[in-house]
C-alpha cells in the first residue's frame, strides 16, 4: 500500500479536509462553450478574505490545494496569493488556460515551488481549439504559456476535455503533450451548469466514440485491466454498508469565490460560507456535509445491487444534480456502459420505463 | 562534512502534519515522505543557523533517552538522508538569512 494511500485513510479517520479546490474567480477570458460557470462576478472574496481563508484551511489539516476558476490570472492578486499558499506550506496545483502566462510569470510560479499546472487544451488544430474557447488565438497562446512554464521547469499536464467537437483529436493533444514533455489527462464528460441548466449536455460525444476512449488503452494506463474488465457484480451487502461513494466531502471538498462551500466543484450541495463561519466548523459541524458523509453504498438506490458494483465511476455530485444523491447518475452509467457493453441497473430499468398518454376529450 | 553541521529545511516542498506524523512532499519530484517523531523535530527546527548540535541538545536529548553523542551521530546521519530526498540542506556553515517560523 502507498504512503499516499496511507495518508488519505489517515486523513479520513482523523477527519481532515486533505484536499480542497478553491476557485478564486469565476471570471474568464475564454467563453468556452461546455463551460458549467456563470462568470459574471457576484461579489468574489477579496484579497485578505482570502489569505484568511488559507490560513484557516492550513490549520484544518489542508495539504493539497487547487486553485482555480474561471480563469485564476484574472486576479491582480493571484501571486500575493500563491506566495502566502506557499508559504503555509501547501502542496500548490493550478489550473489555467495559460493564455496570461509569458516568461516572467511562468519563472516566478517555478520559483514558487508549485507542484504543477493544468494547463486545458482542447485540440491541436488551432481552428477547433479556438472555436470552443471562442476567443480567437487562444491556442497559440496557451502553447506559448505551456512551452515558457516548461522551460522554467514547472511540471505541466493538459486536461483535455472531450465533446462533439473535438472527440476525434485526443490522440493529436496525447501527441503533443508527449513531445513537449507534458502530462496528459481526459475528460470525457460534458457536465451541467452549476445552476443545474442541463442544456450543455447536448455537446457530450455520441456513444460509439465514448465506448472507443473508455477502450484505448494509452488513455487508461494501469487502470486498464480493472476499467476493462467485466461487471464485477453488485458489490457484497457486508461491504456496501461500508464503502463510501468517493471523497467528497470525506477528505476533500470546494470552496467558491464567493466563499461557498461545497462537498466538490461537481457537486453543488452548499453545506456552509465561510464568510458566514470560520471553515472548520463547516467541516465538522455542517448538517449538510454530514448528510453526505452518511451515505454508503448500500444505500444508493438502484446501484447497490447494479451488476457494476466497485467497477462503476459513480459520482455523486452528477446524481445530486440529477435530482438525488442517493441515486444514480446516469452519465456515469452511460460510461460503465460504453466500457463494458453491459448496460446497469439504472439504464435498464429506464430503458423499460414507459409514458402512459392520457387521453384528453 | 566536518562535525559543524548546520540545516535548513527546503523551501521547495509541501508539508503539513497528519496525525502524528510530519508528511513533506517535494515539489521537484513530488515524492512523498512521511517523517518519524525525530525526523519531524530536525526538519522543524531546520532554521540554517543553529547548529545540529544544538538542536539536538535543546530538542532531542532532553524528550529521549539517549546519549548526547549518540544522538548526534543519528541526527546527522538522518539529516545526510532528509538532504538526499532533497528535503533539507547541510552545511559546515550557516546559511545565510534570518532564521525561519514553526512550520505549521
Amino acid at each position: 500500500m502507498s504512503l499516499m494511500h496511507d495518508m488519505g485513510t489517515r486523513a479520513l479517520e482523523l477527519g481532515i479536509p486533505l484536499s480542497v479546490q478553491l476557485d478564486l474567480t469565476y471570471r474568464c477570458n475564454e467563453r468556452c462553450v461546455h463551460c458549467y460557470l456563470d462568470h459574471e462576478d457576484h461579489g468574489e472574496m477579496d484579497t485578505a478574505e482570502i489569505l484568511g481563508l488559507l490560513d484557516q484551511l492550513a490549520a484544518a489539516g489542508v495539504f493539497f490545494l487547487s486553485v482555480s476558476g474561471g480563469e485564476i490570472f484574472m486576479r491582480s492578486d493571484l501571486f500575493e496569493i500563491l506566495e502566502h499558499a506557499r508559504r503555509l506550506q501547501f502542496s500548490v496545483k493550478l489550473k489555467t488556460n495559460a493564455v496570461m502566462i509569458r516568461a516572467a510569470k511562468a519563472r516566478r510560479i517555478a520559483a514558487l515551488g508549485v507542484a504543477s499546472v493544468q494547463v486545458s487544451l482542447y485540440s491541436h488544430d488551432a481552428g477547433t481549439h479556438d472555436g470552443i474557447t471562442k476567443l480567437p488565438g487562444s491556442f497559440k497562446r496557451t502553447m506559448e504559456g505551456t512551452r515558457f512554464l516548461r522551460e522554467a521547469g514547472v511540471k505541466v499536464e493538459f486536461a483535455n476535455v472531450l465533446m462533439q467537437q473535438n472527440a476525434d483529436h485526443y490522440k493529436q493533444v496525447q501527441a503533443l503533450a508527449s513531445e513537449m514533455g507534458v502530462g496528459y489527462t481526459v475528460d470525457a464528460t460534458i457536465t451541467p451548469m452549476m445552476d443545474g441548466d442541463r442544456g450543455i449536455l447536448a455537446l457530450n460525444m455520441d456513444a460509439d466514440r465514448l465506448s472507443n476512449v473508455f477502450h484505448d488503452t494509452s488513455l487508461l494506463g494501469d487502470q486498464a485491466q480493472t476499467m476493462l474488465a467485466p461487471p464485477s457484480g453488485p458489490t457484497p451487502l457486508e461491504e456496501a454498508y461500508k464503502t463510501l461513494p468517493c471523497s467528497a466531502g470525506h477528505t476533500a471538498c470546494y470552496v467558491s469565490p464567493y466563499g461557498d462551500v461545497y462537498p466538490c466543484v461537481q457537486f453543488p450541495y452548499k453545506v456552509g460560507n465561510v464568510r458566514e463561519q470560520p471553515f472548520i466548523d463547516i467541516w465538522r459541524d455542517s448538517p449538510q456535509l454530514n448528510d453526505v458523509r452518511a451515505i454508503r453504498v448500500s444505500d444508493l438506490q438502484g446501484c447497490s445491487s447494479c451488476v457494476h458494483g466497485s467497477t462503476c465511476t459513480r459520482c455523486p455530485g452528477l446524481a445530486y444534480m440529477e435530482g438525488n444523491m442517493r441515486g444514480p447518475s446516469i452519465q456515469d452509467c452511460q460510461k460503465s456502459f460504453a466500457r463494458t457493453g453491459v448496460p446497469s441497473k439504472n439504464l435498464q430499468r429506464k430503458s423499460t420505463r414507459t409514458i402512459e398518454l392520457a387521453i384528453v376529450g | 562534512m566536518s562535525d559543524i553541521m548546520y540545516i535548513l529545511r527546503s523551501d521547495n516542498v509541501a508539508a503539513r502534519r497528519i496525525g502524528d506524523e510530519l508528511m513533506i512532499m517535494s515539489a521537484r519530484d513530488s515524492s512523498l515522505y512521511s517523517l518519524n517523531e525525530t525526523a519531524a523535530i530536525l526538519w522543524q527546527a531546520a532554521d540554517g543557523v543553529t547548529l545540529l548540535a544544538d538542536i539536538v541538545a535543546r530538542d532531542i536529548c532532553p524528550h529521549f533517552d539517549i546519549d548526547p553523542d549518540t544522538a548526534l551521530r543519528d541526527a546527522r546521519e538522518l539529516a545526510e538522508d532528509l538532504a538526499a530526498c532533497g528535503i533539507l540542506q547541510c552545511s559546515p556553515n550557516p546559511f545565510g538569512g534570518t532564521p525561519q517560523g514553526p512550520t505549521p
